[in-house]
Order: C-alpha cells, then structure tokens, then sequence
C-alpha cells in the first residue's frame, strides 16, 4: 500500500511537472493581457503536431523536436493574438475569451483538417522501466520532466534578469505604472503571446511524448492546464508550477478511489474548492 | 424532404431556446457561460431518465429538466459570484466537461456512452413520424414564442433594468443599491433554465440521447447565434438560430463543390467556417443583425430640473 501511493505520488509529481509548462503559458498571458485565453488548447494541440513532423517526419531527436515545437505554437500564438484576439480585447476581457474559444476551434480544425482523426505516435526508443526501492520510473518521463524544468528554469531566468523579462513583470504587476515608466505594453504583449503559447505548444510535445496525440489532445488537457492555474492562482506563474504539481498529485491519488475515467473531473472539483475556500489560489495573484 | 425542412426548423426552434437563455446570462446580465452544452445535457439526462425510466408524463420531465438545469446554473453562478467574470468562464467550461465525462462513465444512471433510446415524445406512435414531426414543430414555436413573450417581460420590467445596469457596470449597481449579486445568481440560473428546457425537449423529439451528442461545439453554435443575431435582443436570439440552422446545412453541401475530400475534412472545414464565422462578425458586427435597442422611457418635461432639459437638447 504504501509502496503504491509512493509510486501515485512520484507519478504524480512527474505528470506535474510536465502540466506546470503549459499552466505556465495560460496564467502568463492571463497576467499581462488579463483574459483567459482558451486557444491555449490548440496551441497544445499545434505544438505536439509540430513535434511530431519534426521527430517523424524529418527524424529529429526528441528533445530537439520539442524546441520545433515551441517554436511553430509560439509564431501561431503570436498571428493568432495579433489578428484576431488583440482586437477584440478593447470589447472587454470576456468578448476576447470567446473569440479564444472560437479560434481554437479553427485551429483545431486546421489540424484535424491536414493531419486526419487518427491517433499518431512519436518516434521513440523503447527502453525498459527502471526500478529502484519497489517504484517504477521510465527514462523517457525522465527526459520529459527534465525537458520541462530545463524550459522553466529558462523562463524563470528571463524574467528574473532580462530587460524584457523584468519590463513583462511590470506590466503584469502595474499597468499604468508600466507605461508611465515607457514601456511598451503592446510588445510586451506580443512576447507573452509568444513566450506563453510557444511553452503551451512545448508542453503539448510533452504530453504527448508520454502517450499519443490527436487533433483533440489540447482539449482534453486543458481543464487540467486550467485548474493547475487557477488552484495556484490564476496570473502567478510560481503559482502555476504549485498548482500543476498539486493536480498531478491529487489526479493520480484520486485513482485510489475513483475510476480512471474521472480524472479531468478531479481538476473541477479542486477549481470549485480553491474558488470556494480560497479564490486568489494558493501564491495569490502576483506574477512573479 | 418537407421533413428534413420540418426537422431543421425544430433544431433552429430548440438552438433559438438556448440562445434566449444565453441571452438573459450574456446579454443582459453580461455574465458568460462558455458550458451552455452542459446545462442543455443536463436538462436532456434529467427530462430523459424521469419519462423513460420511471414513467413520469412528459410535461413533468421537461419542467424538471429545466428546474435541475437552474439549480446547476445556480451552485455554478454562486461559486464564482463573487470573482471576476474570467473565472465563471473557467467554470462553466469545466462543468460541460464534468457532465459529459458523467454521463459516460455512470452506466448505472445513464447507460454510459450507449446513450438513452427510446424517449417518449407527444404522441410518437400514435401518428406518422410526418405528424408527429409537425406536433413538435409546433410545440417548439409555442414554448418559443412563449419564453419570447415571457423574457421580453423580463426585460421591460426594472428587473431588466437592473441587469443591464449590472452588466455594464455592476459598481454603478451595487452603490444604488442593488443586490448584485443575488441578481447574478438569479438570471444565471433563469437562463440554465430554459437553456435546460431546450435540452429536455430534444430528448423528446429525437428520442435518443448520447454523450457524443452534447459536444463543445454546441456551445459555439449558440454563441454564434446570439452575436449574429444581436446580443442583448430576444427577437436577434431566434432569427440568429435560424440563420446559424441554415449555414450549417448549407455547408452540408460543400463535398459536392470542393470535390476530393475526405470525409473527415469536410468536417473539420465546417467547424472552422462556424468558428471563423464567429470570429468575424465579432469583429465586424458586434452588434449583429438586430442590435439590441434600449427601451426608451420618456419622462414628462415636469418630472426634470430645468438644468436636465438643456442638456438634453444638447445631447439630442
């Protein structure tokens, strides 16, 4: 029993750390531009697309594939925002999250359209699980966690040293300030489309790497991605990296009790929680 | 092919109840509800299960529906009443998700992803399918015009009036006084109900009922609809569903001009013209084709301080 929930927890702590990437996309944009911006999805979904012609189709190794990936969700966030979502945020923020829903729906379909329904696989190695103290652990989760904490430790390093980073820091925090202070609010928005769509698109490679991919892998993941962002506090990136990590755990935990089938439901029921007890989540809503 | 008329008409009917109900959350309370396919489902499983398995009259399934639809809408609007409207977003998303997850998983309730047949209609049996296809179509133009009728009366009436003022600025609201959110809570809930009463009659009429057909895209359907036909206006809600019933048919027939598709992409080209499509008139015609018009109320001259006349005249 107890070398079981160690085994839950430690995969927990695993699929965690690859969500944190993607949460980390939606609650940056949510805190510079202030909208929750659910074409998150498709750029998940994108990017693993993305990755998967680089590693299939042109054979690239995986972890380079996934900095493909991060590249072509990144450019398509930032046309996406640019001609369509920007617009549409002077109507308000809400006006903005719906035109978010209708334009994952075409990009969706843009994939669907050039890539068919069926289930696709990458193009990886098949090694053998590793086994230490009674717990499985396989390489290529490993690889994929450290992909990811590489990609947040680059980030975190850019918003804590960059020019750039510490000016995004300062429009998220202080709007007005910011531009009191000349900094250009429209640019600083473009790069969080980029930056935060482009880890969405890393993290769907991610996900996928763990299992296979489809035109609706985004969709499925997001109410995770959502409640790992909402649960840490929707617009605090450290936040999000809590939250993910309390996800991952609590959706494995919940495979204790409840059928495997219920596990995106786990992510509601810990948004309702958090929103209920404590709505600014558990860092609060400061960026950084 | 009278049928296939009869029966588009039907779905334009049912699609014009969910866009009134996301009329009173949206248009005039300002809230969003991006799981309205949720509340429909749950309006259709409730009317469902209480007629089919337990022999309750139709007319009852219905009203249930749309009661337990209101009580979902009303726990959801509580929980985020009191947060900022990108959270309800959230919400409401996840809720769909939730219920469709629900309804394939809990086979003991709802018979899983195999759906519900054999749901009793007004009459099914008892006259032709043509017959019957006419009785509902004209049950669905009767409930229609009544909740028309009926939320156009919500709408003159201060409480109306409150919700507009909540929805353009629920400060401004607040500060006179106004419960707001109680208000919010409330027209929530009125409109998961009829949005409920909308999925419980679609039960009725197809008389199956399934996971697979409580999809996302319902959702944007109807957003589409309300935006396309003019947010705000009870009348815009019903033409933009007929409009909407007619473009997605119409793009039925996009495999016999662009010849060479597969069958899957033909379908992933209707979806994007119905998201492109939203897109587009958000952007070029947030106020849609019948744009909401504010009931006017003229004060007598009397009733106004003489400084309020001159502006008046100014502004006029």
């Amino acid at each position: 029993m107890l070398t079981e929930v160690a085994q839950l927890v430690l995969n927990g702590l695993m699929a965690g750390t690859i969500l944190a990437v993607p949460a980390i996309g939606f609650t940056a944009i949510y805190a510079v531009l202030r909208f929750p911006n659910f074409s998150v999805a498709s750029q998940v979904t994108i990017g693993a697309f993305a990755g998967y012609v680089a590693n299939v189709t042109f054979g690239l190794p995986a972890p380079v594939a996934v900095a493909f990936a991060f590249l072509v969700a990144g450019f398509s966030g930032l046309i996406c925002d640019e001609f369509v979502l920007r617009p549409m945020r002077p109507a308000g923020p809400l006006a903005a999250a719906i035109a978010a829903v209708a334009l994952t729906i075409v990009l969706e379909n843009i994939v669907r359209f050039s890539f068919g329904n069926d289930l696709r696989g990458y193009d990886l190695p098949v090694l053998r699980d590793w086994r230490f103290a009674g717990l499985r652990v396989s390489p290529q989760q490993l690889e994929n966690g450290g992909i990811a904490i590489v990609a947040m430790a680059c980030l975190f390093g850019f918003l804590a040293f960059s020019r750039m980073g510490k000016a995004m820091r300062a429009v998220a925090d202080n709007p007005m300030l910011a531009s009191i202070k000349g900094i250009d609010s429209v640019a600083i928005g473009r790069l969080v489309s980029f930056v935060g769509m482009g880890l969405a698109g890393l993290g769907g490679m991610l996900l996928g790497l763990d299992t296979s991919i489809d035109p609706l892998t985004g969709f499925r993941a997001i109410l995770t991605v959502f409640a790992a962002a909402v649960v840490g506090g929707l617009g605090s990136i450290p936040g999000a990296v809590v939250g993910a990590l309390t996800i991952g755990v609590a959706e494995e935990l919940s495979l204790l009790v409840l059928d495997p089938a219920y596990r995106s439901a786990v992510g509601f029921v810990a948004i309702l929680l958090v929103l209920t007890l404590r709505p600014r989540g558990i860092l609060g809503e400061r960026a950084f | 092919m009278e049928n296939y008329v009869v029966a588009m008409l039907v779905f334009a009917g049912l699609y014009g109840l969910m866009a009134l109900g996301l009329n009173v959350v949206w248009g005039m309370a300002g809230m969003i509800n991006l799981g309205l396919v949720g509340f429909f489902a749950f309006g259709a499983y409730i009317s469902a299960m209480l007629t089919k398995f337990i022999g309750l009259p139709i007319w009852f399934g219905v009203l249930a529906g749309a009661a337990g639809a209101a009580v979902a809408g009303m726990v959801v609007a509580m929980v985020t009443a009191k947060l900022r409207g990108d959270y309800l977003a959230i919400v409401t998303l996840g809720f769909s998700e939730v219920i469709r997850i629900t309804a394939s998983n809990e086979i003991w309730l709802t018979n899983g992803t195999d759906g519900i047949s054999g749901i009793p209609g007004p009459f099914r049996g008892e006259v032709t399918p043509e017959a019957f296809n006419l009785i509902f179509l004209a049950l669905v133009a009767v409930v229609v015009a009544v909740v028309v009728f009926l939320l156009q009366r919500v709408r003159h009436a201060p409480y109306g009036r409150v919700l507009r003022a909540i929805r353009d600025d629920d400060q401004v609201a607040a500060v006179a006084g106004k419960t707001v959110i109680r208000f919010k809570i409330e027209a929530f809930a009125l409109g998961c109900a009829v949005i409920g009463l909308s999925g419980a009659l679609y039960g009725h009429y197809t008389s199956y009922i399934a996971p697979d057909g409580f999809v996302p895209l319902i959702t944007i359907y109807i957003v589409l609809a309300l935006t396309a036909g003019g947010t705000g206006n009870n009348y815009g809600a019903v033409l933009g569903s007929v409009l909407v019933v007619f473009f997605m048919e119409s793009t039925r027939f996009l495999t016999e001009v662009v010849p060479g598709l597969q069958a899957v992409q033909v379908a992933a080209l209707r979806e994007m013209l119905i998201g492109g499509a939203l897109i587009v008139i958000m952007r070029l015609r947030p106020g849609g084709l019948l744009p909401e018009r504010l009931p006017r109320i003229d004060l007598p001259q009397s009733a106004l301080p003489p400084s309020a006349l001159s502006e008046e005249k100014k502004a006029t």
